[in-house]
């Protein structure tokens, strides 16, 4: 299968500091790639050059190539705006606008000239089934997204950002804010989206990156050290460096 | 580890007492001082209304009250003071509001450190230097392009204050926008937003009630500046929309009586009480709205 997003000897500067050495990935559709590793190795970094969300940080610059559907998304004709439209992100806390659950998941959608009240009503409704969340606020819909527990935000993010309809959602630590039950959660969600997107996601919990993921890469000082198949690497670990990782001998 | 000696805590509750009664007294002092003015303001208003009805005060068209047959209706000096804000505001929601989005969105960090300073330089400019700038810059260029416009005008005068409360539009408004967390602004970049979306639709929506205030605030600044209109706008109360030409505004009816030789407790002399008193009223008054508006529109992020 013809990799969704490949990229190809990356590297990434914070000015001087070389965050990210020599990357080499191949990321597939439908697939749920985890990317784990120990605090400042990249992750974050890594995840935010695919929807260039690196390039509002001064002084950055990104070297080498990285493909989405085999177009250079770093290309001069490519619109970031129009990337990240494509590229959608959920973030570590979760971060609702100071608006309604409903004006929160059709943010996006106005903001690309839909104002058809029906089609947006169909959106919020489909998109809360989808994360699970419109039984819990079906009565609530036109109240602030603040009134919602952590956990509930952060699928309310998620369902904002599956009403773009993207490609590609990025999620950096999405669960890390969260209680086990909402973890949980999302985590189910998360096998349920794979269906229709390619999903990455950054994780500090071994077990979320075995229990979820298809892929998993190992990140150290900003390299990858080794990346496949997660029972393989799980199970069978090529590098002695991941296995410490994984086994929590590490450092 | 070495054990810590920790200072007593008798001798830090006893210097907590001292501090919290000097600052009391302060707090005391602040607030006696505002009473005692507008208590003095209220006491010769009252003596002035004892002579001139109120009603004739708020609605009459004609302010002469040093000429027979002397006349008290205050309105002309309120549609001057109007002008002067409407004008003013017209430079300074907008400038102030734009420069303020471009510092807190847009502007890199080499032009922010260039340019907060500037403003706030600005905003420490006496408003005499404004009004010298009114007369010696603004007036002419509005001369130019209005052949007919007089010397003293409302619009030159409103264009100054405009000008001098940018400042302060801008660096409330902007202090609000930078209160505005940035994973909200990333959230909206995340979802494909432009910077200009994300400025309108997601950082003054949630900084409105903020910048509503530094709005009022502004408006308060325009109603109370003085030295500026009794340079520029005249001293011609008249009932008049027209911003070419010669005005008075409240405060500035009060500078002129004040330095003027108006004999004390004259029916003259009482005017600027009441003139006073109305301009506290509807200083008084923005103020409250000010206040509803913040605590009623606050975003909790
Ligand atoms: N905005 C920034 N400016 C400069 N350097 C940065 C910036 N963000 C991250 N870095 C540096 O880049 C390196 C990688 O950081 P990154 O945030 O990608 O790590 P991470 O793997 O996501 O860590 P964590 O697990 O703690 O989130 C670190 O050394 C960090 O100091
Ligand atoms: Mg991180």
């Amino acid at each position: 299968m013809e990799p969704k997003i490949k990229i190809r000897d990356m590297n990434f500067y914070y000015g001087d500091n070389k965050a990210l050495k020599d990357i080499n990935m191949n990321i597939y559709e439908k697939k749920i790639t985890a990317f784990i590793g120990p605090s400042g190795c990249g992750k974050s970094t890594f995840l935010r050059t695919l929807n260039r969300m690196n390039d509002f940080i001064e002084d950055t610059r990104v070297e080498g190539k990285i493909t989405l559907d085999d177009i250079d998304i770093y290309s001069k004709d490519i619109d970031p705006v129009e990337l990240r439209r494509k590229v959608g992100m959920v973030f570590q806390r979760p971060n609702p606008f100071p608006k309604t659950i409903y004006e929160n998941i059709v943010y996006g959608l106005r903001k690309n000239g839909v104002n058809d009240k029906q089609i947006l009503d169909e959106v919020v409704e489909d998109t809360l089934k989808s994360v699970a969340l419109y039984d819990e606020v079906k009565d609530k819909i036109h109240k602030s997204a603040l009134e919602l527990s952590g956990g509930q935000q952060q699928r309310l993010c998620i369902a904002r950002a599956i009403a773009m309809q993207p490609e590609v959602i990025l999620m950096d630590e999405p669960t890390s804010a969260l209680d086990p039950i909402s973890t949980m959660k999302i985590e189910e969600l998360l096998l349920d989206l794979k269906e229709n997107y390619t999903i990455i996601i950054v994780t500090h919990s071994m077990q979320q990156a075995a229990r979820i993921s298809d892929e998993t890469a190992f990140f150290l000082n900003g390299e990858v050290i080794e990346h496949g198949e997660t029972k393989v690497i799980f199970s069978n670990p090529r590098d002695k460096r991941t296995e410490d990782y994984i086994t929590g001998r590490f450092g | 580890m070495k054990k810590i000696d920790f200072k007593s805590k008798s001798g830090m509750q006893r210097n907590e007492k001292i501090v919290s009664s000097v600052l009391f007294l302060f707090g005391i002092i602040s607030i006696f001082t505002t009473f005692g003015i507008v208590f003095s303001l209220f006491e010769e208003t009252v003596l002035f209304f004892k002579e001139v009805s109120i009603l004739d005060f708020l609605t009459g068209k004609e302010w002469t009250p040093l000429f027979e047959p002397a006349r008290f209706g205050v309105l002309p000096l309120v549609f001057g003071t109007f002008l002067i804000v409407i004008f003013s505001s017209i430079i300074s929601l907008p400038i102030g509001l734009g420069s303020a989005i471009y510092l807190s969105e847009y502007a890199p960090k080499k032009a922010r450190k260039i340019l907060k300073p500037i403003l706030e330089i600005l905003a420490g400019v006496p408003s005499i230097v404004y009004g010298y700038f009114a007369l010696t810059t603004i007036t002419p260029i509005i001369k130019s392009i209005f052949p007919d416009a007089s010397v003293y005008n409302a619009l030159s005068a409103g264009i100054a204050v405009g000008i001098m409360t940018i400042p302060m539009v801008s660096s409330l408004s902007e202090d609000a926008m930078m209160a505005v967390p940035n994973s909200l602004r990333q959230g909206a970049y995340g979802l494909g937003s432009t910077k200009f979306e994300v400025a309108t639709k997601i950082v003054i929506p949630a900084a409105f009630s903020s910048i509503m205030a530094s709005f009022i605030l502004a408006i308060s600044r325009a109603i109370g500046e003085t030295m500026i209109v009794a340079m520029a706008a005249g001293s011609t109360p008249k009932m008049t929309l027209n911003p070419l030409e010669s005005i008075q505004t409240m405060t500035g009816y009060i500078v002129q009586i004040s330095l003027g030789d108006v004999p004390y407790g004259s029916i003259g002399y009482k005017t600027i009480f009441a003139v006073g008193t109305l301009l506290f009223t509807i200083t008084f008054i923005l103020n409250i709205i000010s206040r509803t508006i913040v605590r009623k529109f606050r975003r909790v992020y």
